[in-house]
């Protein structure tokens, strides 16, 4: 069941155009991440799914039901963007936060004690924000964008800034909030991440979507029908049985195995270009080359714009 | 607790936690007041007691000086020397000496020699008492009656009275300086309150905390929390304030001003006997009267003020002015990402700020002009030239219009700020100009 739904949502400003007919669903109880290089329309439209906008046309459906004012107090937002009050203390920050969510006070308390102590960050709260660094300030926002318990959870490339060892505690608490039956949207350029976290994505590319789909199902969608061959034997035996079937991409030899990078044309299948090379070498490995998305990434996005690829985008974060 | 209930009790708890505020907030009274009481204390008479020990070579000149509350003659038969010597030793203030060759030419002398420095006034007391005396002296000498020209000697005083088609209405002539005063003071209140929301926008803004909230609140009930928030506080620091001044008022009129209302009763009795003897009163002999008759008949004046309307009206004013000026504010703290480049979106809402702080000198001198009474309807300055021309006489529809009119179009600026306001706290990293603040009017 989708939790979101996005149906043909478009929103201008002024001449230009940050959403062109967007149509997403998105699972409950997944971890769902949305790609797609600077500029694309992914904050935009994340701002509308956070009624901080509206759409200009087209409409989103929280659990079935039209996106309202009583939903804010179901999503959780981290926004890429993200400060404090520098000279409020932490906690009373905390606290106004969680509020403002509509968590009553004593509620806020005890939920934050749990989160701070659970993050060994009880000596913070009063310390004012300018004393913490910025990685703490990560913390105590991304504490604040959890605490009311909501069922979607929207992460605005919530890596930035963070050191590996942060970045992997938060990592955890995505796994950890999904298992508990959250939702988790996020933006990012750390394809490495959206491999190990993701269920689904979309990319977004110069306003319009232009790839969704379960991770598996896209790599999958993508494969180029390109294996790694490991053999023993003849070098020359096996280019020639291969010759018609397909091209060596790249050639290692090392220790008498050769390692093989060949792409194998779409007229034949691998049980056939097996069946023709065995003959001639003994087989050590065999394995199929699936893209990866930061691949995908690369080559959908600079298929579509071929030209700004490198200049304003930034994939490998 | 309601959203907007939660932003107010932060915004008041910020400031009010900020020691700047707080300094402010106790020591502007305190300056205030004190400044105050110095001039009231400067303008009144010099209360030192002083005991003159007279050397009268001219041997009849002291018989003529004339003591009185806290001046007393002592004549003696002493040589100068002796007497500075009396003077060191015994509790005598001062020692004067009258030269025997004083009358003479035009001009003369006398001498005062002294302990402690001699106030301003008893030093005028005395040298208007010798000039009087050597004047009749001069005057008998030549047999001329000094009581004919004291006779001849005529005081004028204007008496204002306003008068309309239903009869005669309270005096308000002079009371221009007070309600410059009070135009003034609405200036600054909306001026600094004004810059307290537009910093408080902007702080928001470039820390980033903003997303944060509008996700979780609807701009416009953050901006709206927000110029509450900062209204009441503005109400909080003027109770403050007024509770501070009205407290260190008392204390100084006890301990400095005690005689104040003596004096005032005074004044009022010979203000009767002057209306009574009319010209035959000698002035003299009236305490200083000229000099108070500036202070007191604005202190009279003052107590005909309908204090009570400048009140209503003071606080009415203060927030629909104050609403009208910081929504504008709002939205210019929204679109700007620092402080250097608001200057450009500021000035334009300052000029007609600061034209009614203009108007209102101008209407100090005539409070009836076209252009201060036209001013007082605008409502980019109506409430600084109303509060500045207000007086009992002000009709009552002229104030319901001026009020109408601030209140409607305090509800059109803050529709139009919020438009402003939502787009632009999501705006970074972009020099904004008028043109595009004025796209931002037309987003959905």
């Amino acid at each position: 069941m989708s939790i979101l739904e996005i149906k043909n949502v478009s929103k201008k400003y002024g001449n230009h155009v940050a959403l062109n007919n967007v149509s997403i669903n998105i699972a409950e109880k997944s971890v769902f991440g949305l790609l797609g290089p600077n500029g694309a329309g992914k904050t935009s439209l994340i701002r509308i799914i956070n009624q901080i906008t509206g759409p200009d046309s087209g409409e989103v459906l929280f659990r079935g039901e039209k996106l309202q004012y009583k939903h804010i107090s179901k999503i959780g937002y981290l926004p890429e963007e993200r400060g404090l009050y520098k000279k409020m203390p932490v906690g009373e920050q905390a606290m106004y936060l969680a509020q403002l969510k509509g968590l009553s006070k004593a509620e806020a308390k005890k939920r934050l004690n749990f989160w701070f102590e659970k993050f060994d960050m009880q000596s913070w709260w009063k310390k004012k924000v300018d004393e913490l660094s910025k990685g703490m300030q990560q913390k105590v926002q991304f504490i604040v964008t959890i605490l009311h318990e909501p069922e979607l959870i929207i992460l605005d490339e919530p890596f930035s800034g963070f050191d590996p060892v942060n970045a992997q505690l938060i990592k955890n608490e995505i796994l950890e909030l999904r298992k508990n039956g959250a939702t988790i949207v996020f933006s990012t350029h750390n394809m490495g991440s959206v491999e190990e976290l993701c269920d689904s994505i979309a990319l977004i590319n110069k306003s319009e979507k232009i790839l969704d789909g379960t991770v598996k199902e896209i790599r999958k969608l993508h494969r180029t029908n390109t294996y790694k061959v490991a053999f023993k034997g003849n070098v020359m035996g096996f280019t020639n049985a291969l010759w018609t079937g397909g091209e060596v991409l790249e050639k290692i030899t090392e220790d008498d195995i050769n390692y093989f990078t060949i792409k194998i044309n779409k007229a034949i299948n691998s049980s056939q270009m097996l069946q023709a090379v065995l003959p001639h070498c003994e087989l050590v490995s065999f394995q199929e080359v699936v893209p990866s998305m930061n691949d995908i990434f690369i080559m959908k996005v600079s298929n579509n714009n071929p030209q700004e690829l490198g200049t304003k985008s930034n994939f490998t974060e | 607790m309601s959203k907007i209930g939660l932003i107010i009790k932060r915004e008041i708890k910020s400031k009010l936690t900020n020691k700047t505020f707080l300094i402010m907030t106790f020591l502007a009274p305190l300056l205030i007041t004190g400044f105050l009481g110095f001039i009231i204390k400067m303008s009144m008479d010099d209360k030192t007691q002083q005991k003159v020990l007279v050397v009268d070579d001219t041997k009849h000149t002291t018989q003529l000086l004339q003591g009185n509350d806290y001046i007393t003659f002592y004549n003696t038969d002493l040589k100068l020397d002796d007497a500075i010597d009396k003077l060191i030793k015994e509790d005598y203030t001062c020692v004067l000496n009258i030269f025997e060759n004083t009358v003479g030419g035009g001009a003369g002398a006398v001498k005062l020699f002294y302990k402690k420095s001699p106030g301003l006034f008893f030093q005028e007391n005395i040298k208007n008492q010798l000039e009087k005396i050597f004047q009749e002296e001069k005057l008998k000498a030549n047999n001329i009656d000094p009581n004919v020209i004291n006779s001849s000697k005529e005081k004028i005083k204007l008496i204002t009275q306003k008068v309309d088609e239903n009869g005669f209405k309270k005096d308000d002539s002079n009371l221009g300086f007070l309600g410059f005063l009070v135009g003034a003071l609405m200036f600054i209140f909306i001026m600094m309150y004004g810059m307290m929301v537009f910093r408080s926008v902007m702080e928001e803004k470039t820390n980033r905390i903003i997303e944060v909230i509008v996700s979780s609140v609807k701009p416009f009930e953050l901006m709206i929390g927000k110029i509450i928030g900062v209204a009441l506080l503005g109400i909080i620091q003027f109770l403050i304030m007024g509770v501070i001044s009205l407290i260190l008022t008392t204390l100084l009129s006890t301990i400095f001003l005690k005689d104040i209302n003596k004096e005032f009763a005074k004044f009022n009795s010979q203000q009767e006997l002057v209306k009574k003897m009319g010209t035959n009163v000698d002035f003299t002999k009236l305490d200083n009267y000229q000099d108070k008759i500036e202070v007191f008949d604005l202190l009279k004046k003052m107590d005909a003020l309908p204090v009570q309307l400048i009140v209503i009206c003071f606080i009415l004013y203060f927030i629909g002015g104050y609403l009208f000026y910081s929504s504008l504010m709002a939205a210019i703290g929204s679109a700007v990402d620092s402080e250097a480049d608001s200057q450009q979106f500021l000035t334009p809402v300052m000029i007609p700020l600061m034209a009614g702080y203009f108007i209102a000198i101008k209407s100090m001198t005539n409070p009836d002009s076209s252009v201060a009474y036209w001013a007082s309807f605008v409502p980019f300055t109506s409430p600084i030239v109303m509060m500045s021309r207000l007086n009992a006489n002000t009709p009552i529809w002229e104030l319901l219009l001026s009020l109408g009119l601030l209140y409607a179009s305090f509800i059109l600026t803050t529709y139009l700020a919020a438009k402003i306001y939502r787009t632009g706290i999501l705006m970074y990293g972009k020099k904004v100009s008028w043109k595009e603040i004025g796209k931002w009017l037309f987003y959905k």
